[in-house]
């Protein structure tokens, strides 16, 4: 499936939860990150119920303080 | 109040400016910022901020100036380590800048000092280092109701994004609450480029003087993320969260309190 991560075409397995998302494209602080699907903002506890599809825009988000942070 | 003629000729580069003029400039010299940390981000935009003319700028900071911050805070010069980085930033602004009044706090912001603080300024440029003031100033402004620029800079990568409270979308709209403290990586292990908190606390300024001036288009609902190996700007447009713990439809946040220390700072005193 073709999804927009962060600006860019990636091509993803097949349909999933933004978990697994999360798990393929090997982000390795999940919990540092927020995700922003077609423009709106995912609750974290959403993560696992909300599913992708075909074309979505993603952006993942991520916490940067100062020196300290996500990936 | 009207501009001195050495005031016409210090400020003369930008008073050409049709967007700044005599009377730019004069709003500036009267105009209040607080930069909360004299640190990376700080440090640049102080300086740019006492060159442009602002009247007054506030600095908060409880921390003396180490060797490790010189790489990259260069407000502070080798002479000053061991100083209160307060008193070192406000020696280096009066020193570009004699119109230029410096009020310094030699403190930490807290729940308990911060709103006291900040009502008191026209913008709140955040240039800390940890997460819960970032959210701790977010949610002083909101509640005075004063704008502010957040940043934040990590190895090759910044953010930024300048909010106007209860209009556009805040910190909290895009991340929420802190991370979680267990998993935060320490201080040490990931470490930032220099210049890099130049170029994110230049844009900070830039954004106070566009504020102030009332010219432009601020960066409010769009995070910018620069990344400096890639030498890429990127914009992610962010709006209002209607779920947002405090400026949402039902804000859970009605009154200011601490975030949760994280675990960098809890392993830097064991």
């Amino acid at each position: 499936m073709k999804l927009v991560i962060n600006g860019k075409d990636v091509e993803t397995s097949g349909s999933q939860s933004v978990t697994e998302l999360l798990k393929e494209q090997k982000v390795k602080w999940p919990d540092m990150v927020s995700v922003e699907l077609n423009g709106q903002i995912i609750k974290r506890d959403s993560f696992s119920s909300t599913t992708l599809g075909e074309g979505d825009k993603v952006e993942f988000l991520y916490f940067m303080g100062g020196g300290r942070g996500a990936n | 109040m009207g501009l001195t003629e050495q005031q016409i000729e210090r400020y003369s580069r930008q008073i050409i400016l049709k967007e700044v003029g005599g009377p730019g400039q004069e709003k500036l010299l009267a105009s209040k910022v607080l930069i909360v940390g004299a640190g990376g981000l700080g440090s640049p935009a102080a300086l740019y901020l006492a060159a442009a003319g602002l009247g007054t700028i506030g600095i908060i900071d409880a921390d003396r100036v180490d060797l490790t911050n010189l790489q990259r805070q260069i407000i502070h010069f080798s002479d000053d380590i061991g100083k209160e980085k307060v008193a070192s930033a406000a020696e280096k602004i009066k020193a570009v800048n004699p119109d230029t009044a410096v009020e310094t706090y030699l403190e930490r912001a807290t729940a308990t000092n911060i709103r006291g603080i900040i009502k008191e300024y026209d913008f709140v440029l955040d240039g800390t280092d940890n997460f819960p003031a970032k959210f701790l100033i977010n949610d002083a402004c909101y509640f005075e109701k004063v704008p502010f620029s957040h940043a934040g800079i990590l190895r090759f990568d910044g953010q930024m994004i300048t909010v106007l409270p209860g209009r556009t979308a805040c910190y909290r709209c895009v991340f929420d609450k802190p991370p979680p403290a267990g998993l935060v990586p320490s201080c040490s292990e990931a470490g930032v480029l220099g210049p890099l908190a130049g170029v994110i606390g230049c844009l900070q300024a830039t954004e106070v003087l566009k504020y102030l001036l009332g010219v432009g288009e601020l960066l409010t609902n769009r995070l910018l993320v620069f990344d400096a190996l890639g030498l890429q700007f990127r914009e992610v447009k962010v709006s209002r969260n209607p779920d947002c713990r405090i400026c949402g439809q039902k804000p859970s946040i009605t009154e200011l309190a601490d975030e949760e220390q994280a675990v960098c700072d809890l392993k830097a005193s064991q």
